[in-house]
């Protein structure tokens, strides 16, 4: 089929090659969701707070980290760490911290967002029954914030999932870099790059899937 | 920290020297500065002819998804965005650079411009399709309805009543996606394309300035996108109409 051929493709090149990259694509959109969430989560209330000296350097941070390509951060963290420490860090540790930090802007959009969704009324009741500020966030707010922002944080984890392909520009060994890798030692680079379009696709098709169920499920509640 | 080189940019790209011009004198003899705004140019080039190919491919796929009474193209429709927002804008690179020139003769020949231009308008076509689709049906069913009840054809109810509102509506969400696709773009560097993160890799491998090559990418590309937002912006403001308020999107890249 237009030159095409698929035969050398058998379950031990996916154990010796994909499983591994797979791996560690999954792990990193773990560890980067949820630490992107603990820190999105903190710099919302950086910003929600109103008080100047949080709210001007978070901002800072956030739009920052949006109005750069994650490409560029990426590369130019991978690159830039070995002259701040003087010695360079492995790629995958370097992904990680890149993603946390990249993704904690996203998520501290959304989360703020969340957080603004809930009636002022809320807030006031809670201060009225004598809550403290922390009281009233863990107990009242975000609870009600994070079942109204669930569905768009995990369309977020979907794009995440998606973008760390992107680790590939500093050879970190994701998902993608498993089948380029088996496509090249076998010749098929061609055949490889569609495969992993094919895999990339299934998980995230299954995933946005999931999402628009949970969406309806919840809308309904609500 | 390093020591902070500024007159890097003002070196020659090919000998080191500093130029006094910091600019070069074209052909060969050209300064890093110089490269830098040439990758500049190709960064532009990429997105906007992408932003181009999306709004277009993007609105047809988007007013396909609406059409009543025609199921089939609803279906091609979604079929298409659900393809080109579930693969990554990489992986999607590699498909048009790699292996559709391998799958089909016809665009052996193609220049690895017009390719990569084709992966980021058609990836970012999805996005627009969503939001024009979304646009759509936000409207009030009236409108259609009135449409149809002055005897417009469904083209023209389209042309006359429905886009005009449906794209005041989905504007603020067209300028971030206008600022993604400029972000986006730097993938354009996995296949080569000279782009400003090509630059940086080379130029910062080349010259061992990474600081001062990472800062004036990074100062490029925030501009890049600080100027379409003003650009959009302006633009949506002109076409505002007055008591009619649209509510924006998050998310995304």
């Amino acid at each position: 089929m237009l030159g095409l051929d698929f035969s050398f493709y058998n379950w031990d090149l996916i154990t010796s090659y994909v499983l591994k990259g797979l791996y560690f694509s999954i792990f990193l959109t773990v560890v980067a969701t949820a630490g992107g969430i603990f820190f999105g989560t903190l710099l919302a209330l950086m910003r929600l707070s109103g008080k100047k000296w949080l709210d001007i350097p978070a901002a800072f941070y956030v739009n920052g980290m949006r109005s750069a390509p994650l490409v560029m951060v990426i590369l130019g963290f991978f690159l830039l760490v070995p002259f701040v420490i003087g010695r360079p860090i492995g790629a995958e540790l370097s992904a990680i911290i890149t993603f946390i930090a990249f993704e904690a802007a996203y998520f501290s959009e959304i989360m703020r967002a969340g957080i603004q969704s809930i009636p002022r009324g809320q807030v006031h009741a809670g201060q009225a029954v004598g809550m403290t500020y922390g009281q009233n966030m863990k107990l009242v707010i975000l609870p009600q914030a994070f079942r109204n922002m669930l569905p768009v944080l995990m369309t977020q984890t979907i794009i995440l999932f998606q973008d760390t392909s992107l680790v590939y520009a500093i050879g970190a060994y994701d998902l993608l870099k498993g089948f380029e890798t088996a496509g090249k030692n076998f010749g098929r680079p061609e055949e490889a790059y569609l495969l992993a379009a094919v895999v990339y696709f299934v998980i995230c098709y299954a995933l946005s899937y999931m999402v628009k169920r949970l969406h309806k499920k919840i809308a309904i509640i609500r | 920290m390093a020591n902070w080189d500024w007159q890097v940019f003002c070196k020659d790209t090919i000998d080191g020297e500093v130029l006094a011009n910091c600019w070069g004198s074209g052909g060969k003899d050209i300064s890093y500065l110089h490269w830098m705004i040439e990758a500049w140019g190709w960064t532009v080039a990429v997105s906007l002819v992408g932003l181009v190919i999306a709004l277009v491919v993007g609105s047809l796929v988007g007013v396909m998804r609406t059409l009543p009474n025609s199921p089939w193209l609803v279906r091609l429709g979604n079929a298409w965005v659900e393809l080109f927002r579930n693969i990554p804008l990489l992986v999607q690179v590699f498909l048009w650079y790699f292996v559709l020139p391998k799958m089909i003769p016809a665009m052996k020949g193609f220049p690895p411009f017009v390719l990569v231009v084709c992966a980021l308008g058609f990836f970012t076509s999805a996005r627009i399709a969503e939001q024009v689709r979304s646009g759509i049906q936000a409207l009030p069913r009236g409108q259609r309805y009135a449409a149809s009840a002055v005897g417009f054809t469904t083209f023209q109810s389209y042309r006359y009543v429905i886009l005009p509102m449906a794209y005041r509506i989905i504007f603020p969400p067209l300028i971030s996606e206008s600022m993604n696709i400029f972000k986006n773009s730097a993938v354009a560097f996995a296949v080569s394309i000279p782009v400003l993160a090509q630059f940086y890799l080379q130029a910062g491998e080349e010259t061992g300035a990474q600081v001062e090559m990472f800062v004036g990418v990074t100062a490029l590309y925030i501009i890049s996108a600080l100027t379409v937002n003003r650009i959009m912006t302006a633009i949506e403001k002109r076409l505002r109409i007055p008591g009619f308020v649209a509510a924006g999107g998050t998310g995304g890249h």
